[in-house]
């Protein structure tokens, strides 16, 4: 297998490299208000009416020293703006104020879903703090709550656990990331999410996009779940052996699962790979030595491109030297990435270095092509030989500092193999350093909420009005003779529920009400033709009607684009789909057919004159009268 | 730790199933339910909570509740007591640098987190705090000296007193300037019996407290402590200060005079605000930066005054319409000493209250009258009931805020119970508990909403 290609791995070749994957899926809730504070949900697409700045500082961890992620954290420094909106943020999101009650109409989907997963529901509902000094939550951590424990997830090839489904507020949306300021929005912040993690039994690349579709049709069948661009965004876990858990982070769409998934699995293999060939070289953590030095005044004379810009600006160019890499820095580990972007990443985020490129080292050919004296010289300044890389990283004297450390710091975890990262996503399939993954130990209890008791009565109503499980709803649909696209459809954009009701009420056919409801009055939506669904009320009206024969399937398409409210239906029906045509017009009609327009026929095959009739009695009664019944009568007519 | 209830918080139903499954908090167990299984450590639970649940801290680091009635067995895997220990660092001592003292009233300034337990443990000692706040090193050296452990709410006379005598011996001591740690809640009590008790000061003596607890990120703590030890070891005003949050971004801190700040939001951090004044200071990383042209200023050479007295028989009274003269009638009964009525508008109370106001002051009850709408000045001269209530000998205390009041009249009763003196002490200010104007600047309450006001709001942090 060639690990360097992940796009043409088979799905035997990732189990071979001992692929495992979990899902961390975070869907946001449609409730009315947030989930702590009484402020509505949604987003806001307006300039912002205030702006605060805050810091955040790592607390102390059980040994008195920071937590890998907070001390990185705190590294980097960063100064946090947080865009405020009047109508839809108010002092709770500011952490000034503290938490309101849970949202209990939140509460009850966090239940629901925990239920369609068949899980140990808790008895009693405690608010944990889950520690983020990223910035993302102005209170440097987001409340969480566990809901239930070990659910079941009956993938096809084999039962994956659903360990746990968790109840929380969503952070704020990133505005920018620049050097040392972050900016968030916090329209977002706060918004009702279901957490549903699964356990990493996940073993190739499409058992991972199975798991995320399956878990999205679950979470699609409570009704109670929010739809469109961020509503759903997943982490997805992956190791291979030898390896170590890597989370990619926030992806937005199942689509970009499979390509992901793949690029990280050989990514962290051919992170192994690099480890072996230190190890053949000798090279070993304990006796690694990255000596780093203040090369500013060399550089200055290297009159390199990348390097002309800082010059300018009075930068501080430090020089790392580390023993052993040479030649390794220029291996890829992702498709068209070298193995020096691992380091230019951490210099990105950790140093607030962001301006690409942020470091030069020895293994880039293009850079010293026609510059050979100048490397010599660079080399013999740490005493480099072939076998070690020297990386240049340059920027104001403090980060500069920050960024060779991180070099020195990267290079001892490649010594391991595959550093426990928290990873951003691309649509392409890469990945690059977003964060040190967090460790357990981030969990305490919010002493600001009082434990929430969750009656049996509760569970018991919520068990009651449970919608189906997905499975079991599309084995109906199919039943009902929706073929499995179009059954889908109507469990992904139905709503489903909305679907029974009206099967139930209006008695329309199925086929024709899948297609209204899960296709036609979705593609109008996303077109713009429409503002969402007409009312419940007035779909029953309109199909009520077709079921009686009272309207003619081929006048829906119309009516679905233009009817809102019930009202309109009459009104609408009697411009667009006149009254259906009375018994005796259309005896008439076909008499007429039959007698008159007949004669022009030419042809003389039963088929064709019928197919000739039924034309020119269409042409008198479109829209007015069903085609099947038409034809019939026709039909018995022609004999 | 042994000798602790092993059952620590757990009562009735649930401690009555704990031990019959012979269970301990810390165990390491896993619960057989009805529902399924549990694994984690089990906790102890808040003395608060019902009977029914027990609380289980799973391996996820959640805490979840399991009812009693579902448990069906338990197997301890093992048992894992909490260890309460911080550990220390050095605070590393720099000659050039001023000395702190810093004394604990309670109120956690710095803590950490036992993320296993979730216990949160303040950190106090110069070691541990600077394990917490290393950067504090950059400013001060750090001596503290922890005298209660009690949520501000607690403190009181007694407390009072021992915090005023400890500042005196530390700044005799030779002290560059004292931190008093402090809940947030009655800060601005003591900060104002402090101004009265510790008279003369040669140095700052800043109190200080946070408004979101220290176990958090976010919190205003470190920040707070600080421009604390900035203002008290590098500042140049030698008063009694409250040292908290300006606006609620981590911009820059406030100082308020002791006497005329008052915390004005439950719970936001800028909390605090100066009343009818403009503060004093600004602190920030950088130093202070003087807001008003005239302070005390920093003078070793200077004695510092102990006034060490405090008459607990004072009350104050809210007055609020419909008041029933026997409110008034019971402190006399009771044998309390002195009374601010925080009064309406200029300084008013209902007409029923004249006769048992007249016979309390016949009975040697001292009153005093201040204003509940805090900002602007008591004018009793203004209204017939203002003119009626100085006849009756109710005294008005001008701008003083009505708990400034009731502070300084429990100092005043402690030195003289004679009626003029009393008065004197009363009308004589100290810092600024009266001041003889108040600025235009001095009463801002901007209402969010006028365009203007907003469009400011845009312009700078919260
Ligand atoms: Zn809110």
């Amino acid at each position: 297998m060639d690990t360097s290609n992940p796009f043409a791995m088979s799905m035997e070749d990732f189990r071979k490299l001992g692929f495992k994957s979990g899902l961390e899926v975070h869907q946001q809730l449609a409730t009315r208000q947030k989930l702590f504070c009484r402020c509505p949900v949604g987003y806001q697409h307006r300039e912002h009416d205030a702006e605060l700045l805050r810091h955040m500082r790592p607390t102390l961890s059980e040994l008195g020293e920071y937590d890998g992620t907070a001390l990185m954290e705190f590294k980097t420094k960063k100064q946090i703006h947080y865009q405020l909106f009047q109508d839809s943020v108010c002092t709770y999101e500011m952490d000034d104020t503290p938490p309101f009650p849970i949202n209990q109409e939140a509460l009850d989907v966090g239940l629901r879903v925990a239920q369609l997963f068949d899980c140990n529901l808790v008895d009693e509902l405690h608010v944990t703090r889950k520690q983020y000094l990223d910035g993302s939550i102005p209170t440097g951590f987001q409340r969480t709550a566990i809901v239930g424990i070990d659910g079941a997830l009956p993938l096809a090839a084999h039962p994956a656990r659903v360990l746990q489904i968790g109840l929380e507020e969503d952070a704020c949306r990133e505005v920018r990331d620049e050097g040392h300021h972050v900016v968030f929005r916090t329209d977002r912040l706060s918004t009702p999410l279901v957490e549903v993690v699964t356990d990493a039994s996940l073993q190739d690349p499409r058992e991972v996009v199975e798991a995320a579709e399956l878990i999205r049709r679950v979470l699609r069948s409570s009704e109670r779940v929010r739809r469109g661009a961020g509503a759903t965004r997943a982490d997805v876990n992956v190791s291979v052996a030898g390896g170590t858990r890597v989370e990619l982070k926030g992806v937005p769409r199942i689509a970009w699962f499979e390509r992901l998934v793949r690029v990280e699995a050989c990514r962290q293999r051919l992170l192994l790979d690099i480890r072996d060939q230190l190890k053949q070289r000798g090279v070993s953590q304990q006796r690694f030595q990255a000596v780093i030095r203040d090369v500013t005044e060399l550089a200055s004379k290297l009159r390199l491109a990348t390097l002309r810009k800082a010059m300018k600006r009075g930068d501080v160019v430090l020089g790392v030297h580390l023993p052993g890499f040479g030649g390794l820095l220029d291996k890829p580990v992702q498709p068209g990435i070298p193995f020096a972007q691992e380091f230019a990443g951490r210099v990105r985020v950790i140093a607030c270095l962001d301006e690409m490129p942020n470091l030069v080292h020895t293994d880039d050919a293009a850079c010293w092509q026609d510059r050979e004296r100048e490397l010599k010289k660079l080399r013999e300044a740490f005493g480099a030989s072939h076998v070690d890389a020297v990386v240049l990283v340059w920027g104001p004297a403090e980060d500069a500092h920050t960024a060779a450390d991180e070099v020195r710091l990267r290079a001892l975890d490649a010594i391991q193999g595959v550093p426990s990262e928290t990873r951003q996503v691309f649509a392409d399939g890469t990945n690059d350093f977003e964060r040190i993954l967090p460790g357990p130990d981030r969990m305490y209890p919010d002493t600001d909420s009082p434990p929430v008791r969750i009656e049996a009565e509760r569970v018991a109503r919520l068990w009651a009005e449970r919608p189906p499980r997905p499975w079991e709803r599309l084995a109906r649909y199919r039943e009902l003779g929706l073929s499995s696209v179009l059954a889908d459809d109507v469990l992904l954009q139905g709503p489903p529920s909305l679907f029974d009701r009206l099967l139930e009420r209006t008695g329309a056919r199925p086929v024709d009400l899948a297609v209204a409801l899960a296709q036609r009055l979705v593609s109008l939506t996303r077109k713009g033709k429409r503002q969402g669904r007409p009312s419940e009320a007035a779909l029953e009206a309109l199909f009520r009607r077709l079921a009686e024969g009272r309207l003619a399937r081929e006048a829906l398409p119309e009516l679905l684009a233009s009817m809102d409210g019930e009202a309109s239906v009459d009104a609408l029906v009697a411009r667009l789909a006149p009254t259906p045509a009375p018994g005796g017009e259309v005896s008439e009609v076909v008499e007429r057919v039959a007698t008159r327009e007949l004669a022009d026929c030419k042809a003389t095959d039963a088929e064709a004159r019928l197919r000739f009739a039924m034309g020119k009695a269409m042409e008198q009664l479109r829209g007015r009268t069903p085609g099947q019944a038409l034809r019939a009568a026709l039909a018995a007519r022609l004999g | 730790m042994t000798d602790e209830d092993p059952l620590k918080g757990y009562r009735g139903k649930a401690r009555a199933r704990l031990i019959d499954l012979g269970l301990r908090v810390w165990d390491d167990l896993e619960l057989k339910t009805s529902r399924g299984a549990f694994v984690g450590i089990l906790l102890p639970r808040s003395e608060q909570a019902d009977d029914q649940h027990l609380v289980l801290k799973l391996r996820n680091g959640y805490n979840v509740g399991v009812l009693v009635d579902v448990v069906e067995s338990a197997v301890v895997h093992d048992h894992k007591e909490a260890h309460y220990k911080i550990p220390e660092g050095t605070f590393p001592m720099d000659p050039a640098k001023p000395n702190v003292t810093l004394l604990g009233t309670g109120g956690t300034i710095a803590s950490r987190l036992d993320y296993r337990t979730g216990a949160v443990i303040p950190a106090f000692t110069p070691g541990e705090l600077y394990g917490a706040v290393p950067d504090l090193a950059d400013v001060c050296n750090l001596t503290t000296k922890k005298l209660f452990g009690i949520f501000s709410e607690n403190m009181g006379r007694e407390q009072w007193l021992t915090l005023a005598r400890e500042a005196a011996a530390a700044i005799e001591g030779g002290a560059d300037g004292i931190v008093v740690g402090h809940g947030t809640d009655t800060m601005h009590h003591t900060a104002a019996v402090m101004t009265f008790m510790l008279q003369d000061l040669p140095v700052p003596v800043v109190i200080v407290g946070s408004q979101r607890s220290s176990d958090r990120p976010s919190s205003d703590a470190a920040l707070n402590l600080i421009h604390a030890c900035t203002s008290a070891g590098l500042g140049p005003v030698a008063e009694v200060l409250v040292c908290m949050f300006g606006p609620t971004s981590d911009v820059f801190g406030l100082l308020h005079s002791g006497t005329r700040v008052r915390k004005m939001h439950s719970s936001y951090r800028s909390t605090f605000r100066t009343i009818g004044e403009t503060p004093v200071a600004m602190v920030s990383r950088d130093g202070v930066k003087p807001i008003r042209q005239k302070f005390r200023a920093r003078d070793r050479s200077r004695k510092v005054k102990l006034v060490d007295t405090w008459d607990d028989r004072v009350s104050i009274v809210y007055y609020y319409p419909n008041m029933k003269g026997d409110v008034i009638d019971s402190l006399v009964e009771r044998g309390y000493k002195g009374v601010v009525i925080a009064g309406t508008g200029l300084g008013h109370v209902n007409r029923p209250l004249y006769e048992p106001l007249r016979r309390a002051v016949a009975a040697g009850l001292h009153v005093y009258m201040t204003v509940q709408t805090l900002w602007g000045f008591a004018q009793m001269y203004v209204y017939d009931t203002g003119r009626d209530l100085l006849e009756i000998g109710v005294v008005p205390l001008s701008n003083m805020l009505p708990e400034v009041a009731y502070m300084k009249l429990g100092w005043a009763l402690g030195q003289s119970q004679e009626r003029e003196e009393v008065k004197r002490i009363m009308l004589t200010p100290i810092a600024d508990e009266i001041t003889e104007r108040e600025p235009p600047n001095g009463y801002v309450v901007l209402q969010g909403g006028i365009p203007e006001v907003d469009e400011f709001l845009a312009r700078g942090y919260r």
